[in-house]
C-alpha cells in the first residue's frame, strides 16, 4: 500500500486543462522528483495535493485517507506540508517564532491560558522553544533564531522554510525548487540536508526541481510533467535518457 | 545569545506600555490633588482612556491582524448602548456603583463581541480594500439601528422596538432609549480610575495574547495566509477570533465612555470615530500597543491644548496629521536617520583615532 | 405613477452618486488609494457656484465652469502636495493622509464660509416638465443631472479609450513600471487623473446642491461615502462599474425611503453593498483578480 495515491488527477482553469490524468503512487520513506518543463504543472499538483486548489476530478489518498475537498490546515493536520517556489515566511516574525508557529497544533494551550500566561503557558512555551531551536540546529539556523525572518539572506530563507515544514511534524514533505537561486556549493549543502531531514525525521519527500545534477544525486524515482501531462516515470537513469523527456526539455 | 534580541524587544514593549499609563496615571492624581490640571482636561481624563482601549483593541485587528477596519466604533457603540441599558436596569440589584459599571462593561463586552461575530464572519472572506468598506458599511448600519432603538424600563421589564416606540410602560416606568433623542440623564459612574484599571486589563490581555501561540498564529495570518494554512492554522478561525477580541473591548471602552456622559446618542459613534481611531493607531505604529496608547492620549489632548487658537485648531490638525504621515513615510525621515547614523559613525570612527 | 416619479428620482440621485464614484474609481485604478477627501471636493465646488452666483452676480453656467477650474486646480494641488511624497508608502498612510485632507478642507470651508447651512439655489432654474396630464412632475435639475451624468459617463469612456493620455491612464492603471519603461510620465498621468475626477466632483457638487439645498462644510462627506460605496458596489476601477453601481444606489435609496423607512434608508443602502460583495466579491463589474501561489 503506497503512502500517497494520486490518482488520474485533472484541473481545469477555465479552459486551460493545467494538470490532465496523473497518476502517482509514493511509498513511505521514499524520496521522489518532481520534474518538467517550465509551465508543465508541478506546482499546480502541489497546490491540488496541499487543498490550495481543488482538482476537478481524480483522487489523492493520503495513507488510503482522501484529501479531496479538505482545506488546507486540515491536510497539514494529516501529516502533508510543503514549501513555496516564491518564499512565504513570515516576514515580521523571527526565525525562531517562525518555527514556533509551525508547532501549533503540536505544542498546544488553550485560549485563556494565552490571554492571562497562566496554567501550563510558560512551560508549553519553553517545550516550543526547545523543539524550535532543535530543528533550526539541523539547519545550522539557530544563531539567527532572535533574527525577523525578512532580514535573512535568500539562501537561509529557503532553509528556514523547510524547517518551518519539518515542524509541523509531516509524513510528507513536499519540496517547490529548494535549490532555486542556489551556487553549486548551496546546492551540494542542501542535498545533504536533505538526505539529513529524511534519516532523522524518518519523512517521505516529493520535490520539484530543474537542477539536475541535484535530482539525480538525491532522487530514487522521478516522475516527468509536460503540459499537464505525465510524460515519463521511472529511475532517473531510465527517464532522463528517456529521448521523449529530453526532447521536452530542450526541444526539437 | 544573540537570538533573544528581538525577544527582549518584544518583552521591553510590554513593559514601556505598562509603564507609560502608571506613570501618566500617578502624574494626573499628583496634579488633581495638588489641583494643577484645568478642568477642560479634567472632563477629558474619562474619554482619553476610553480612546486609549479604543486604539488598543483596533491595533488588534489593523496591527496584529492585519486587516483595516473602517468601523471600530460601531462596536463602541454597542457596547455603550448595551451598558447604558445594563447598568440602568441593574440601579437597585447593584447599589455599589464601580461594581454595577464593571457588570456593565461586562455586559457591553459580550454585545460588541456578538456584533463582532455577526460582522466578522461575513466581512473576513473579503480582502484588502473591500474588507474595509463593508467594516464601515457595519459602522453606519449599526449607528443607523441604535439611532431607532427604543427601549424602555418598567415593572414588568425591558420592552424594545425599532422605527417606531410601539410599547407603552407601565406607570413608573421609564425610556432608557429614545430613539433619535438618544440617551439623556445617564448616571456618570465612569472615573478615571475605572478607565485607569481598564486600560491595564486591556493591556494586560492583548500583551499576552501577542505573545502566545494564538497571537502568533494571528501574526503568521497577517503575514502570509497561505503560508499559515499550510502548517495547519485556520486562517478563518484565527481572523475571527482576532476580530471578536477587538471588538468585545471596544465594546468595554464605549461603556466606559457612555457612563461619563449625562446624553448620548448614536450619531457619537459614526464614521469619523472610527477614522479617530485609526489615526491613532497608524500614528502610534501598527502593531505598536504603546505607540498607540501615546497616539490617543496625545491627540486627544491635542485639540485641547490648541484651544488658545481656538478657530484654527481643527485646521492647525489636520495640517499636522498630513505633515506627520509625509514626514514618517516619505523617505525624509530614513535620509534624517542615515544622516545621523552617518555622523554617529564619522565621530566614531574619529574617536578611535582611525 | 408614484413608483415611476420614485424611479426617476432615485436615477437622478443615483447620477450625482455615478458622477462622484467616477472620480474615486478612476483615481482608484490608477493610484491604487482610497481618496477619501473626494467628497470635500465636492463640496468646495458647490461653495464656489455658490459665491460666485451669490456674490459676484455671475451667471448660473459661468459659476459652474469656475466651479470646475478651482477644484480641478484644487485637485492637483491635493496630488501634489499631499500624495505624490507618498508614492512608495504603505496604502495605509495615504489614506490617513487622504483622511488629513479631508479635515483639512472640512476647517478651511467652516473657516471661510462658517457653519450655518446656505441656501443653494438651483444652477438649472426651477422649471420642470408636466407628464400625463400632470400626474408626473419631472424637475428640470432631474433632467439636467441624469443628461450630465450620460454625456459625462460617455465622454470618458471615449477618453480613456480613444485619446493617448486615457490610454497612458489605462497602461499605468495595469502596471506602473511597465507603463513607465514605455516611457508614459506617471506622476502626470497620475496629476491629469485626479484633475479629471476633480473636476467632475465639482459638476456633482453643484448638482447635489442644486436637488438638495442645503450647503455646510460637511455636505460633500455623506454622499461622498455613498459614492464610494457606490464605486465599490459596480467594481472598483471600473467606469462603467461607477456608472451602474452609483444609479443602482441611488434607486435603493429611494426606494428604501420611499417604502421601508427614511430612517433605515442608509442602513439598507449598506445592507445591500454588504450582500452583494459577499455574492460577488469584486463588485458587480470589476475583475477578478486571483493570487497566484
Amino acid at each position: 500500500m503506497a503512502m500517497l495515491e494520486v490518482i488520474k488527477l485533472g484541473i481545469s482553469f477555465g479552459g486551460l486543462r493545467a494538470v490532465d490524468d496523473l497518476s502517482m503512487k509514493i511509498e513511505e520513506g521514499a524520496l521522489v522528483g518532481l520534474i518538467g518543463p517550465n509551465g508543465a504543472g508541478k506546482t499546480t499538483v502541489f497546490n491540488m495535493l496541499t487543498g490550495v486548489y481543488r482538482p476537478t476530478d481524480g483522487g489523492i489518498r493520503l495513507d488510503n485517507q482522501n484529501l479531496i475537498g479538505k482545506k488546507p490546515h486540515d491536510i497539514c493536520k494529516l501529516g502533508v506540508a510543503r514549501t513555496f517556489q516564491n518564499i512565504r515566511l513570515f516576514q515580521k516574525l523571527t526565525v525562531l517564532d517562525n518555527v514556533k508557529v509551525a508547532l501549533h497544533n503540536q505544542v498546544t494551550y488553550n485560549l485563556f491560558e494565552s490571554m492571562v500566561h497562566l496554567g501550563s503557558y510558560r512551560k508549553k512555551e519553553k517545550e516550543m522553544d526547545r523543539r524550535a531551536l532543535e530543528i533550526l540546529k539541523v539547519f545550522d539556523l539557530d544563531h539567527e533564531a532572535g533574527n525577523l525572518a525578512a532580514n535573512l539572506p535568500y539562501g537561509k530563507q529557503r532553509k528556514l522554510e523547510i524547517a518551518r515544514a519539518l515542524a509541523t511534524n509531516p509524513k510528507l514533505l513536499l519540496l517547490d525548487e529548494p535549490a532555486a537561486g542556489m551556487n553549486p556549493n548551496e546546492t551540494g549543502e542542501l542535498m545533504d540536508t536533505i538526505r539529513l531531514v529524511r534519516e532523522k525525521y524518518g519523512v517521505t519527500i516529493l520535490l520539484i526541481e530543474h537542477d539536475m545534477k541535484l535530482v539525480q544525486g538525491i532522487c530514487e524515482y522521478l516522475y516527468v510533467l509536460n503540459f499537464g501531462k505525465l510524460l515519463a516515470e521511472g529511475t532517473p537513469k531510465e527517464v532522463l535518457n528517456d529521448p521523449a523527456v529530453i526532447k521536452a526539455y530542450l526541444g526539437d | 545569545m544573540k537570538q533573544s534580541k528581538n525577544m527582549l524587544a518584544g518583552r521591553r514593549d510590554s513593559i514601556i506600555s505598562y509603564g507609560i499609563v502608571i506613570i501618566a496615571f500617578v502624574a494626573v492624581q499628583l496634579m488633581i490633588l495638588t489641583g494643577n490640571i484645568s478642568s477642560s482636561l479634567k472632563g477629558q481624563l474619562v474619554p482619553i482612556c476610553a480612546y486609549v482601549v479604543m486604539a488598543v483593541s483596533l491595533n488588534l485587528t489593523v496591527g496584529i491582524l492585519g486587516e483595516l477596519s473602517l468601523g471600530h466604533a460601531g462596536f463602541m457603540s454597542v457596547g455603550a448602548f448595551a451598558g447604558i441599558v445594563a447598568t440602568t436596569s441593574l440601579a437597585d440589584a447593584i447599589p455599589l456603583a464601580p461594581l454595577r459599571l464593571a457588570v456593565a462593561m461586562v455586559i457591553g463586552a459580550i454585545c460588541a463581541a456578538i456584533a463582532g461575530v455577526i460582522v466578522g464572519v461575513p466581512v473576513l472572506r473579503l480582502k484588502g480594500d473591500y474588507l474595509a468598506i463593508v467594516t464601515l458599511a457595519f459602522g453606519e448600519i449599526i449607528k443607523n439601528i441604535v439611532n431607532v432603538l427604543y427601549i424602555g424600563l418598567d415593572e414588568n421589564g425591558l420592552h424594545f422596538s425599532l422605527v417606531n416606540q410601539t410599547f407603552q410602560l407601565a406607570e413608573g416606568g421609564e425610556m432608557i432609549i429614545n430613539g433619535p433623542m438618544g440617551v439623556s440623564g445617564v448616571e456618570k459612574i465612569s472615573s478615571f480610575t475605572s478607565g485607569f484599571v481598564l486600560i491595564l486589563i486591556t493591556l494586560f490581555v492583548i500583551l499576552n495574547l501577542i505573545h502566545s501561540r494564538t497571537g502568533r498564529a494571528i501574526m503568521s495570518v497577517r503575514d502570509n495566509k497561505i503560508a499559515a494554512e499550510s502548517i495547519g492554522i485556520s486562517a478563518t478561525r484565527y481572523k475571527l477570533l482576532a476580530f471578536v477580541i477587538s471588538a468585545a473591548f471596544a465594546g468595554m471602552a464605549g461603556t466606559l465612555y457612555a457612563m461619563n456622559f449625562s446624553t448620548v446618542t448614536a450619531t457619537k459613534f459614526d464614521f469619523n470615530t472610527s477614522i479617530l481611531i485609526l489615526v491613532f493607531v497608524v500614528l502610534g505604529g501598527l502593531g505598536n500597543i504603546w505607540g498607540s496608547i501615546i497616539a490617543a492620549a496625545l491627540l486627544t489632548i491635542l485639540p485641547e491644548v490648541l484651544r488658545a487658537v481656538n478657530d484654527y485648531r481643527m485646521l492647525i490638525y489636520a495640517i499636522l496629521l498630513i505633515v506627520m504621515m509625509i514626514f514618517n513615510n516619505s523617505g525624509i525621515k530614513t535620509r534624517l536617520m542615515e544622516k545621523r547614523a552617518a555622523r554617529r559613525a564619522a565621530k566614531q570612527a574619529s574617536k578611535e583615532g582611525i | 405613477m408614484t413608483f415611476l416619479s420614485y424611479l426617476i428620482n432615485g436615477i437622478s440621485l443615483g447620477s450625482v452618486y455615478a458622477i462622484i464614484a467616477l472620480g474615486y474609481t478612476m483615481v482608484y485604478g490608477i493610484a491604487k488609494m482610497l481618496n477619501f477627501a473626494h467628497g470635500d471636493v465636492i463640496m468646495v465646488g458647490a461653495y464656489i457656484s455658490f459665491c460666485s452666483t451669490s456674490y459676484l452676480g455671475l451667471s448660473p453656467l459661468l459659476s459652474v465652469v469656475l466651479a470646475v477650474i478651482v477644484c480641478t486646480v484644487l485637485g492637483i494641488v491635493i496630488e501634489g502636495l499631499a500624495y505624490k511624497p507618498l508614492r512608495q508608502a504603505p496604502a495605509l498612510a495615504v489614506l490617513i493622509t487622504a483622511i488629513g485632507v479631508s479635515y483639512f478642507l472640512q476647517n478651511a470651508a467652516l473657516l471661510i464660509w462658517g457653519s450655518s447651512s446656505k441656501t443653494f439655489s438651483s444652477v438649472v432654474g426651477d422649471w420642470s416638465v408636466k407628464l400625463f396630464d400632470g400626474q408626473l412632475n419631472i424637475t428640470g435639475v432631474t433632467i439636467v443631472t441624469v443628461l450630465a451624468c450620460v454625456v459625462i459617463m460617455a465622454g470618458l469612456t471615449l477618453f480613456t479609450n480613444k485619446t493617448r493620455v486615457g490610454t497612458a491612464m489605462r497602461a499605468v492603471s495595469e502596471d506602473k513600471g511597465a507603463a513607465q519603461l514605455m516611457g508614459i510620465s506617471v506622476n502626470r498621468t497620475i496629476s491629469i487623473t485626479f484633475a479629471i475626477g476633480s473636476g467632475l466632483a465639482a459638476i456633482a457638487g453643484v448638482l447635489l446642491c442644486s436637488a438638495y439645498p442645503m450647503l455646510m462644510p460637511t455636505t460633500g462627506s455623506m454622499p461622498g461615502i455613498k459614492a464610494f460605496t457606490a464605486a465599490v458596489f459596480g467594481g472598483i476601477g471600473s467606469i462603467p462599474g461607477a456608472m451602474v453601481g452609483g444609479i443602482l444606489l441611488g434607486i435603493i435609496e429611494i426606494f428604501a425611503k420611499a417604502y421601508i423607512s427614511t430612517q433605515l434608508s442608509d442602513a439598507i443602502v449598506f445592507a445591500v453593498l454588504i450582500i452583494v460583495l459577499l455574492v460577488k466579491p469584486d463588485g458587480l463589474l470589476g475583475k477578478h483578480v486571483s493570487e497566484k501561489v
